[in-house]
């Protein structure tokens, strides 16, 4: 009898601090997920999915306040990589946050710039290079072609042209 | 001074690989022709890999055969390029070029006088093994050198390597079928071939030199070996390597004759080892010797549509049709032309492409002489591509990742180390074009890769300036947040050097 006691309550002892230890050392990193679905979006930080960046957007899908073909500039490839990530079934990419296009790059025509710097504090990725009062010009190597840029041109100078 | 690097002269037969018809005795029956001088060339600026090119001259210009018309690289320290015969320049154009894909290129056309008036400029440069390694390696460029093997490299870029070097491996193990330009150039001229690996060994400070021919070349190592005796020559050995295909690809060389594998990504220089074609090693020589730069190379011309098969020495810009007719001659016109050996060669779209440094040989084939594509059918699984791969990775797999376009299974799986040699499309039972479809994968992993990194470099981006506006907010709101304070501990102060302020202002 007090054998029996022993050896089931040590063994219940022994899981008992395995499985306490076990769950904070392997607990499920919600940032780990997050950094995933982030890792896998364009980067391009458009704003077209409706949230202010791809990380937000990331997070948004984790909670799942957001769909997974919100992203047009990732596309298919995006959606589909999201989808096995998270178990998914891929969708079609929802045509109400932007139709899928090549990747493009913003170009600036410099004879009609006016040197406001609008376009400087657009770009989420600092690809604009420009004071106020100077000719602004685009780094193209850095430009991920997200067109905030063109909505607040004052003079309409900033097309996207396909790389 | 560290100990010599230890070579298999004599490495045994290797694994992978395949052994297709040689079909090599017939061209190297008659000795190298040296081909008439062409009327006109078209020489594509583009002839060195990686390395921009622009041209210097401009049409209506004279000029002398080996003067330079175009120079390489950002700062023009790359591969030069020269006319090849003398005469005006027609005209600077773009034109069809040879290449795996039909393109066009930038080429510099030059109508010859037909007198062949040589360049002077590089005459006397001065001995070459007085001259220092970085002065040889400019000459190197300035000769417009490249690796004569086909892909053309900047020789002087792989002679000046910062790594120490323990051996220069002369590469005359010409593996493909067909091919005899370099079997043809050891045979006649194997002091040629001495004199460019002794300056190459000067360049490279190394005091080893391997020359590697393939055991079907009896007369070349012979050749090869009776010039080196003559010359009491102690630093250049040859080493013979067994005559199947791909033994003369750069990696596998170094595995057979140094025992060594040279790592995915990596260089053969990483191991201290030079691999350079015996043909560039000539070309280097030929440049010292006389001051003539590269404006010719040995041209292998065969197949069932010229009368004979022969090799022959052509004008870099030379037409194909007008070398062919010049030279050996057609006996079907219409036979399909494929620059390079019927492994890795590619089918050209007409006869009337220039010849480019790049150019080793020419096959005028009939039809149904080169295999036909058959029609494909599924992989069964045979494995036999994973037995003759030379790069030792598995196709059976690499091709049904690359069907799922799985492409962290082909980084895996080594698709980078694939050297497209075209084995496992010949073994394969069931006729898959594996190559083609691997350098279509390699050209998309290169794109996801790509992309990956951009995408990597725009969230830095974009992180950053999160936290530099964050910043500046945090700092904007704790200067107003001082001011504020300020007002609070003594308002009258505040309030007095306001109004002194406002009103030295309003005074001026």
């Amino acid at each position: 009898m007090i054998a029996a006691t022993l050896t089931i309550g040590s063994l219940v002892a022994v899981i008992a601090i395995t499985l306490s230890i076990a769950s904070i050392r392997l607990r499920s990193n919600r940032n780990d997920a997050l950094e995933k679905i982030n890792d896998l979006l364009p980067q391009t930080q458009c704003g077209q999915c409706g949230f202010p960046g791809c990380r937000p957007y990331a997070e948004a899908i984790l909670i799942g306040a957001a769909q997974i073909n919100q992203c047009a500039p990732g596309g298919d490839a995006t959606i589909v990589a999201i989808g096995h990530l998270l178990d998914r079934p891929p969708l079609a990419p929802d045509p109400a946050f932007g139709a899928v296009k090549p990747p493009q790059v913003a170009v600036i025509d410099e004879g009609i710039c006016i040197g406001c710097a609008a376009c400087l504090q657009a770009c989420p990725v600092d690809a604009i290079l420009g004071a106020a009062h100077f000719m602004h010009t685009v780094i193209t190597t850095e430009c991920t072609g997200c067109e905030l840029c063109i909505a607040p041109c004052p003079v309409d100078c900033i097309t996207m042209e396909s790389e | 001074m560290s100990e010599p690097a230890r070579y298999n002269p004599q490495p045994p037969r290797p694994a992978w690989g395949i052994r297709p018809p040689s079909k090599k005795n017939i061209s190297t029956d008659l000795p190298i022709l040296t081909a008439p001088i062409p009327k006109q060339v078209v020489i594509p600026i583009q002839q060195c890999l990686g390395l921009p090119a622009r041209p210097i001259v401009t049409p209506g210009q004279q000029v002398r055969a080996g003067e330079p018309i175009a120079v390489s690289g950002a700062t023009g320290a790359g591969p030069k390029l020269h006319a090849s015969i003398s005469g005006g320049i027609h005209a600077i154009e773009e034109r069809p070029v040879p290449g795996p894909q039909p393109t066009t290129e930038t080429c510099v056309v030059i109508h010859g006088d037909g007198q062949d008036l040589p360049y002077n400029g590089y005459r006397g440069v001065g001995d070459p093994m007085q001259l220092e390694p970085d002065r040889l390696c400019a000459l190197v460029a300035e000769a417009g050198i490249v690796g004569l093997g086909g892909a053309l490299y900047s020789t002087a870029d792989k002679l000046s390597t910062p790594h120490k070097i323990k051996a220069l491996i002369l590469n005359g193990a010409e593996c493909e079928p067909y091919i005899t330009c370099d079997e043809m150039l050891e045979l006649e001229h194997a002091d040629k071939v001495l004199r460019g690996a002794r300056i190459m060994m000067r360049a490279l400070n190394t005091s080893l030199a391997i020359i590697a021919v393939e055991r079907d070349m009896a007369e070349d190592r012979v050749a090869l070996n009776d010039a080196i005796e003559a010359a009491g020559d102690r630093n250049i050995h040859v080493a013979v390597v067994t005559a199947k295909y791909p033994a003369g690809g750069e990696r596998q060389l170094i595995q057979m004759i140094m025992n060594q594998e040279v790592p995915e990504g990596g260089y053969p220089s990483d191991l201290g080892y030079v691999c350079h074609n015996v043909a560039t090693a000539a070309a280097v020589a030929d440049f010292f010797d006389s001051g003539r730069p590269l404006i010719s190379r040995i041209v292998t011309l065969a197949g069932g549509g010229v009368e004979m098969t022969r090799n022959v020495e052509a004008r870099i810009g030379t037409e194909m049709r007008e070398l062919i007719q010049s030279t050996v001659g057609y006996s079907n016109e219409l036979a399909q032309l494929v620059m390079g050996g019927p492994m890795m060669g590619f089918l050209l779209p007409d006869h009337t492409l220039p010849v480019t440094k790049a150019t080793n040989c020419l096959i005028c084939a009939n039809p149904g002489e080169l295999s036909p594509p058959r029609p494909e059918m599924p992989c069964i699984r045979c494995s036999q591509c994973s037995q003759v791969c030379p790069a030792l990775i598995l196709p059976q797999e690499l091709l049904t990742a690359a069907a799922r376009h799985d492409m962290g299974a082909l980084v895996d799986l080594g698709l980078n180390a694939c050297i497209e040699c075209g084995c496992c499309d010949y073994v394969c039972p069931s006729h898959i074009p594996m190559t083609s479809r691997f350098i279509e994968a390699k050209r998309a992993l290169g794109e996801n890769q790509r992309e990956t990194q951009n995408a990597e470099r725009a969230r830095k981006r974009f992180e950053k300036r999160q936290e530099r506006l964050n910043r500046q907010n945090s700092e904007r709101g704790q200067e107003l947040q001082e001011q504020v304070d300020e007002l609070a501990e003594s308002p009258e102060q505040v309030i007095d050097a306001i109004m002194d302020r406002v009103k030295s202002k309003a005074g001026k």
